[in-house]
């Protein structure tokens, strides 16, 4: 494709099948204690 | 569902339901945004005569649009409503706990929501008994959780510092002994951060959060101690010891920044003059009334700021000097699965606010409001209503974020400021939004210009 190019990212419907580990942190409270936006987590089972 | 724009020659296209993220040129950004609602043979007319291309150019374009949609790159169907209800209510398990070590504070910010550490109640302090017990709480209730979270807030949680320690090391004791891993972490205005503090802080806690408003002036117009002094000249030197010893550990500075600052890139740069590279600059969320709330008339600054900011992160990075702000930090390929972008903050379910004398609320934003009191670190969460009300709290429990492209990057925002601009936890903060959604669009930016991925047109 000469005019699109499409970035590497997380297969949302993958994640969907393989489950949630529930392992990430769950709220904002250890960085900014106002407002948690969940886009700017790692996921703990893909970065160990 | 997509959404398109544009930053400094980008031209990027989400795509909601699936997350994928593309980059194209002019012609394809128009085609993309025409065949959501326009026949095929319209979106190659207006192809061709618009960008002056050829029938087959166009044709070929399209092709590649249609094979996008195909494999559930574009145009993806939503599929996800109903995951985070199954998720967070499977079993209601704790995994991280704000213990409010000091309600009490040695400096008297004027916007503090806590209201200079009281949260509108009396002065108090954790006993080490009540945060024994707290932690106890967490590891009975944590279930098949590893990963623990225990934050030391306040008030000033140093103005407790003694409990804050045999705590942390009560804390690694129970770990080893019932197979945990608890992350601790500490919020401090820095006023007592000393080297007994620092050189502990530093060993044990995974995250510390710096208070730091930026510019001195900024700074000091809030963050006063009980005499009306500035903390700027007593906590920067704190925190630039800190950090200078920290290692590779995290840490925020983290900043508010009100209607008196909306330039606040300025306090950013100020914050990395003065050494620090990883930080956190939020909006104030205030009552409207009050003359610090953010208005509508600085919503065009503070979106200026947030570009800027990212052509900075872009200049610093390609100079090799980069730095980290918490609003920008994306990772495209190993961030947040579709359970965790649906069920999006824990505050009620997973994460609760412990007060000095034990008491249970939905987080740390909460405490202080009577209604919202959950139960106790003894008898455990007894008002299982509440618990409910905020496990339905998610990407999809309002109208509005169902057609919002951004929802699975916010997943319906924090329930407390939902709360606070409208008075329930299931309201839209409208003007919390139109931030996020800008951010988010920045960060994307800004992943997108600091990798080495290949642009549209690029041989």
């Amino acid at each position: 494709m000469t005019r699109i190019v499409t970035i590497e990212t997380r297969d949302l419907d993958k994640s969907a099948k393989e489950g949630g580990c529930g392992e990430c942190q769950t709220s904002c409270q250890s960085a900014c204690k106002t407002s948690c936006g969940v886009a700017n987590q790692a996921c703990e089972k893909l970065s160990k | 569902m997509i959404h398109c724009y544009q930053f400094d020659g980008l031209n990027i296209v989400l795509d909601c339901h699936s997350g994928s993220i593309h980059m194209v040129d002019p012609v394809a950004y128009d085609m993309i945004r025409w065949y959501e609602t326009e026949p095929a043979e319209d979106v190659i007319s207006k192809a061709v005569s618009e960008h002056g291309i050829t029938r087959e150019e166009a044709e070929e374009c399209l092709a590649d649009i249609d094979s996008l949609k195909e494999a559930g790159k574009l145009y993806a169907p939503d599929k996800f409503e109903g995951l985070a209800r199954d998720f967070r209510k499977r079993n209601f398990t704790i995994k991280a706990l704000c213990l409010h070590v000091a309600h009490t504070c040695n400096l008297n910010c004027s916007y503090c929501f806590a209201s200079q550490g009281k949260y509108h109640g009396e002065r108090a302090i954790m006993s080490y008994e009540v945060g024994k017990r707290a932690i106890d709480f967490l590891i009975e209730n944590s279930g098949y959780h590893k990963n623990l979270d225990i934050d030391f807030f306040g008030g000033e949680p140093l103005m407790n510092w003694d409990v804050v320690k045999r705590l942390t090391e009560y804390g690694r004791e129970q770990e080893k002994i019932h197979n945990k891993n608890i992350r601790f972490t500490l919020t401090t205005n820095g006023v007592l951060l000393d080297d007994e503090v620092t050189e502990f802080a530093n060993r044990e806690f995974h995250n510390v959060v710096l208070s730091l408003d930026g510019r001195k002036e900024i700074n000091d117009r809030f963050r006063v101690d009980y005499a009306g002094n500035g903390s700027y000249d007593k906590i920067v030197p704190n925190f630039q010891r800190f950090v200078s010893k920290r290692g590779n550990k995290s840490y925020y500075i983290r900043g508010t920044y009100t209607h008196y600052n909306p330039d606040f890139l300025n306090d950013i740069k100020h914050y990395l003059d003065l050494g620090f590279n990883e930080l956190s600059m939020e909006p104030v969320v205030t009552d409207p009334s009050s003359p610090s709330a953010l208005t509508e008339e600085d919503l065009p600054v503070i979106f200026e700021q947030y570009d800027e900011l990212a052509r900075l992160m872009v200049q610093r990075h390609k100079e090799g000097r980069p730095f980290t702000f918490y609003h920008y930090m994306l990772d495209l390929t190993c961030g947040p699965c579709i359970y965790k972008r649906v069920a999006g903050c824990g505050s009620g379910t997973e994460y609760l606010a412990v007060t000095p004398w034990g008491d249970l609320y939905p987080c740390h934003q909460f405490v202080g409001d009577e209604k919202y009191k959950m139960g106790d670190i003894y008898q455990g969460v007894t008002n299982t209503d509440m618990r409910t009300h905020f496990a339905s709290c998610n990407a999809y429990s309002r109208p509005e974020c169902k057609e919002c492209w951004a929802k699975l990057y916010c997943s319906g925002g924090c329930a407390a400021n939902a709360y606070h601009a409208t008075g329930d936890i299931l309201g839209v903060y409208d003007y919390g939004c139109k931030l996020f959604c800008k951010r988010i669009e920045c960060a994307i930016a800004v992943k997108l210009l600091t990798s080495d991925i290949r642009k549209p047109g690029d041989e």
